[in-house]
This record gives structure tokens, C-alpha cells and sequence, in this order.
């Protein structure tokens, strides 16, 4: 692959671009996914450097300045910009942990489903016959309860906490990794590069892991994507419902539901932590929508 | 057309027994003493434990327990509460019509106004329209439902004083429950204000409902648009002199409505999902707060019961869906 200038767009010339300039000239054409990319880029920077940017701890409460309001609001002062929930802890650094709770939470789920969801999948895509079979009802059964309550339940007996949360998720998330995997896989094995490797002599793994797997994984990185989001979201749900991260753990959803009975008095309490939800998720699906873009062969140049 | 719904309803034997084995499982796999968990008692002697243990058949192999469990099933016997001794699944028919109504409220709304604005933002590609369009929709798709239910709440029912903050009707209204659906049961009652009151108690809960569903439905029709746009036949009714009203309309939009059915069939387990957060906001006394609920009051057989019967009213529409389907695409029943 030679070495091209990433910015040295569009592709022109007699050389092939190389995959990784081709992929930034589609994916920089959508100037909503460079923007999710720059918010994400900031929130991770935030997140990662949290105990160096938030003015204040976390967890200490300051009984002198109880539900004040954002510095820009009547009453608010400048050392609490976003103001303080009920016990006097500074709103915005709680955010700014929060964040690291959320991009854990979404990579953990990620990982977690991705990989058993390509290795089942792959399995099922393979074989196909009676194996495929199985994983597609087991697969179905998952599939027939609302995520959420299929998660809410696997919590009601791991027990409520963050760890068991992302467990519950990922477990409702894998069907999707499965179907996509196995779909891919079963139009790809029958092609003829497929049979002259094996012709060739390879093995059964090296087919399924080196041979077949790099050409499915377009959608599954777009999947993969949507399913961050998606986790930062029910988690947030969960630890909103009582049952993912516990107070005093700064997670946003927790936030949430700690501040819902100062919906009527304390405006900030509430707006702030959605905020972030909402900003974090859509930069993540705004950043999905250009990958699709850069990767499905199918919409490209249309 | 026959042999396509049996070979459906084929496929969803398999799968109603494995709910019901997930579900069956479920209290055998929580920590602590199932006996205990089942009859809901804290403190039991030894005899009372063995007593209960014999009534409840927990003595007995586990494959017998599992099959006494799904002819109760069969016969309609979800299990009880522990908490109010009622049967869970007349606590499920009582309850279930408050979902329904928001759901459907909540579907309607969302079709209503992401169709249309699919087809426009198709239409009108590329231009600010367009982008305004499919920004609001993407904002719409990253929401966290349960934040922007207590927004609005906030502004609503706080700031303007419009809408009321839970609840399905004021207080005020008595009425018998003819059908369940407090729209229609308003109506008939004909007491004067109840329907409208029915209806500002629905708008707030809908709007939150429909969000998401709302999203899915424009980007999915925007994308479906476009391709049916590019396809020759409408380049053949353009060019026969059809009015862009009736290409759009007639030609394009029901073969780009195929695949938007489907997405509204799907949205079906995204709306019970989402009746459980939108419900518990808006104490509205659906199925979703009820499972809730029920989680937090340990009722487990209520959990049970209701996971094994929302399981199979998600298993029964997508049978629906898939055969509505195969009535308006003949291409794939087979």
C-alpha cells in the first residue's frame, strides 16, 4: 500500500488511492460525520483527561452552595459553571466523569458483542445445515423480547450494577452481530475467490478468519457503530430506571433519575446530563452515517 | 399464500418454546431461596419450607416442573402475584389496552409526519430542506426518550402549565371501562370535557413515544425514495408527461412504501421498549410500567408471566407483519 497523503483528495491520477485516503475522501465528504468525528474526538480527550480539566472533584459535596443555578442564571457563580445538584457537587464535573463511564461502557458492550457475535455468526454462515439452525432460533428467541426489558430482567438477576448492565447488554445486542456476520458470510462463500483458496488447500479456519471475514466486515463496522450508541443509550436508560450504574457513580442515566425530583425547581439538574447523552449518541451516529457512506460499495458515488 | 403462513407459524413453534424456557428459567436463576422467591415469605419454619416447596411441585425434576409450567401455560395459567394474589394475566388484560393506545397513538403520529417528511426530504435532495430534515431526524434517533419526556414535562406541564404531568384522565371522570381505551370509553361516557381531557393526558406521552419510531420511519423512507427515484419506470412516467405530483405519489411512492412497511412492523418491540421508559415517566398504567414495577417490588411471577406474554404479543405481530408482507411484495413468499 503506498503512502498517500490523507488529505490529498479527490482520488485521481492512474494509481490506485490507497483504502485508507479513498475511505477519508468519502467519509470527509459528509460534513455531519466530520463534525461528530471532532465532538467525539473532544469528548474522549475530556474524558480520558477528566481529573486534569474538571474544576472540581466529583463526589465532594459542598453543603454551602446546594441546587445553584448555571453561572449564566440569576444567582449562579463562575467556579460552577454548570451549577450543583442537591448535595452541592459541581454538575459539570460530574459530566465530565460521566463521560468516561459512557465511552467505557459503549467500547465494553462493542467488544463484548462484536466478538461473539462474529465468531457465532460466522459459525452459522459457514456450516450452514443444522448448526446454523439452532444459532438462528436460539438467535429468535432473544430477538422476541424489547431489549430493554430483556435487559432490565437479565439485571433483576445478575443483580443492579454497571458491570452486569453492560453484561445484559451486550447479550441483547449480539443477535444483530449474528444476523449481519452470517448474512455476509453466505454470500461471500460461494464466491470464486472463496473456492480457489480452498482449492488452494486451506483450512477450514484460515477460510472462515482470513479468507472470508475481511470482505464482511463493512456493515459490521457500521453495525458497530450504531451499536456504541445504542449501548450508551440503554445503559443510560437502566442506570435512569434504578437497575445499571449506582449512586453516587456519576453515570449520566444515574444522574438522571437522581435528579428527577428537582424537575420543578431546578431546571439544570435535569437538562445538563441528557444533554450529554444526546450529544455523545448523535456525534457517535453522525460519525455511523459517514462510515456507512465511506464503506457500503452499494450507495457509493450514487 | 397458505403455505407461506404455516411454514411461519412453523418457525414460531421453536421459538414460543424457547421464550417460555427462558422465561421458566428465570426464576430458577435468581440468587436466593426459590421457594422463598415464589411465595414471596420472608421468615418460614422448616416444615412450612418443605409445605411450600411440595405445593409449589419445586421437589419434583426440573423437566417435569418445565412441563407442568407450559401446560399451565397452554391453558391460559400465567401465574399469580405475589403481592395482590391476582392472576397475572388478568392483571395483563386489564393493563394492556393503556399500552396499546399510546403505542398506537404513538405509531400514527409517527407515521403520519415521517412519511411525509421522508418523501420530501427524497424529493428535495440535497438542498437545506433536505439536511434541516434529516438533522432533525437524526437528533430525533440519538434522543434518550426518558430525558426528553422530562423536558417536555418541564416546559409543558411546569413552565406553561398545558398538559398535566401523569396519568391517563383527570380525576375528575368516572366512567366505566367499556373498551380499555380511554379515547374511546371518553366518548361514550359522553361527559362533557372527559375526551378532551383524555387527550391532553396522551399528548405529552405520545409525542415521547413516537420520537424515535418517528426518526427510524423519515430516514428509512428518504433512503427508500431515492432509490425507487433512480429507477427506469419513473424515469418512463416522467417522461410520459405525469404530473411530479402523481410520479411521486402514485409511481414512486407505493413501491418505496414496500420497505417502509416492514421498518413500521419492526418499530413493534421498539415501542414496548420504549413503553417502559415513556410509561414510568408518565405514570401511564400500562404493561410497561407494570414489568417495572413489578422488578422493583421482587414480584418475580408477575415478571415471568408478563415477559412470556409480551414476548408472544411481539412473536404474534411480527407473524402479522410478515404476512401483510407477503401480501404486498408476492416476490417474497417464497
Amino acid at each position: 500500500m503506498a503512502v498517500v497523503d490523507t488529505n490529498s483528495v479527490p482520488p485521481s491520477g492512474t494509481a490506485p488511492p490507497s483504502g485508507l485516503s479513498e475511505f477519508w475522501f468519502y467519509f470527509s465528504r459528509n460534513k455531519g460525520a466530520v463534525i461528530g468525528l471532532v465532538i467525539f474526538v473532544i469528548i474522549l480527550v475530556l474524558a480520558v483527561f477528566a481529573p486534569l480539566v474538571t474544576p472540581h472533584s466529583p463526589s465532594i459535596q459542598n453543603r454551602d452552595v446546594l441546587l445553584l443555578p448555571p453561572a449564566l442564571s440569576a444567582g449562579g457563580q463562575w467556579t460552577y459553571l454548570l451549577g450543583t445538584d442537591a448535595v452541592g457537587r459541581d454538575i459539570l464535573s460530574r459530566l465530565i466523569y460521566g463521560a468516561r463511564f459512557s465511552l467505557f461502557i459503549g467500547l465494553v458492550v462493542v467488544t463484548l458483542s462484536v466478538i461473539s457475535g462474529v465468531l457465532v455468526g460466522l459459525v452459522a454462515g459457514y456450516f450452514r445445515g443444522r448448526t446454523d439452525t439452532i444459532i438462528m432460533r436460539v438467535m429468535d428467541i432473544i430477538l422476541a423480547f424489547p431489549s430493554l426489558l430483556l435487559a432490565l430482567v437479565l439485571v433483576a438477576v445478575l443483580g443492579p450494577g454497571l458491570v452486569n448492565a453492560m453484561i445484559a447488554i451486550s447479550l441483547v445486542n449480539l443477535p444483530h452481530f449474528v444476523r449481519l456476520t452470517r448474512a455476509a458470510v453466505m454470500s461471500e462463500r460461494t464466491k470464486d475467490y472463496v473456492i480457489a483458496s480452498r482449492v488452494a488447500g486451506a483450512g477450514t479456519l484460515r477460510l472462515m478468519f482470513l479468507t472470508i471475514l475481511p470482505n464482511c466486515l463493512a456493515p459490521l463496522i457500521v453495525q458497530a457503530t450504531l451499536a456504541f450508541s445504542a449501548a450508551i443509550l440503554d445503559a443510560a436508560a437502566l442506570g435512569f430506571l434504578g437497575m445499571g450504574a449506582q449512586p453516587p457513580t456519576p453515570e449520566w442515566g444515574t444522574m438522571l433519575a437522581e435528579a428527577r425530583e428537582f424537575i420543578q425547581r431546578a431546571w439544570w439538574v435535569v437538562t445538563f446530563p441528557g444533554l450529554a447523552i444526546l450529544i455523545t449518541v448523535l456525534a457517535i451516529n453522525l460519525m455511523g452515517d459517514g462510515l456507512r457512506d465511506a464503506l457500503d460499495p452499494k450507495l457509493k458515488r450514487s | 399464500m397458505l403455505r407461506f403462513i404455516f411454514g411461519r407459524l412453523a418457525v414460531l413453534i421453536p421459538t414460543f418454546i424457547g421464550v417460555s424456557i427462558i422465561a421458566f428459567s428465570f426464576i430458577r436463576l435468581l440468587p436466593g431461596d426459590p421457594v422463598m422467591l415464589m411465595s414471596g415469605e420472608r421468615v418460614m419454619s422448616p416444615e412450612r419450607h418443605a409445605q411450600i416447596m411440595t405445593d409449589l411441585g419445586l421437589d419434583r425434576p426440573i423437566y417435569i416442573q418445565y412441563f407442568d409450567y407450559l401446560v399451565n401455560l397452554l391453558h391460559g395459567d400465567f401465574g399469580s402475584s405475589i403481592v395482590t394474589k391476582r392472576a397475572v394475566l388478568d392483571d395483563f388484560l386489564q393493563l394492556f389496552p393503556a399500552t396499546v393506545e399510546l403505542s398506537l397513538c404513538a405509531i400514527i403520529l409517527a407515521v403520519a409526519l415521517g412519511v411525509p417528511a421522508g418523501v420530501l426530504a427524497a424529493v428535495k435532495r440535497g438542498t437545506w430542506l433536505d439536511q434541516t430534515l434529516m438533522g432533525t431526524a437524526l437528533v430525533g434517533y440519538s434522543m434518550p426518550i426518558f430525558w426528553w419526556g422530562l423536558l417536555l414535562v418541564i416546559f409543558f406541564s411546569g413552565y406553561l402549565g398545558w398538559t398535566p404531568v401523569s396519568g391517563r384522565i383527570s380525576l375528575m371522570y368516572f366512567f366505566p371501562q367499556v373498551t380499555g381505551f380511554m379515547l374511546i370509553d371518553s366518548l361514550i361516557s359522553g361527559q362533557a370535557g372527559a375526551f378532551k381531557s383524555a387527550v391532553t393526558y396522551l399528548i405529552l406521552p405520545t409525542i415521547v413515544l413516537a420520537t424515535i419510531p418517528l426518526a427510524v420511519i423519515a430516514r428509512q423512507t428518504r433512503s427508500a425514495m431515492l432509490e425507487v427515484l433512480g429507477e427506469d419506470y419513473v424515469r418512463t412516467a416522467r417522461s410520459k408527461g405525469l404530473s411530479p405530483f402523481r410520479v411521486i405519489g402514485v409511481h414512486a411512492l407505493r413501491n418505496a412504501l414496500i420497505p417502509v412497511v416492514t421498518t413500521i412492523g419492526l418499530q413493534v418491540g421498539v415501542l414496548l421498549a420504549g413503553a417502559i421508559l415513556t410509561e414510568t415517566i408518565f405514570s401511564w398504567p400500562g404493561i410497561g410500567k407494570w414489568m417495572v414495577d413489578s422488578v422493583f417490588k421482587r414480584d418475580y411471577q408477575v415478571v415471568q408471566g408478563g415477559l412470556m406474554l409480551i414476548a408472544a404479543v411481539i412473536m404474534i405481530v411480527n407473524l402479522i407483519v410478515d404476512v401483510l408482507y407477503g401480501f404486498i411484495n408476492p416476490r417474497i413468499r417464497h
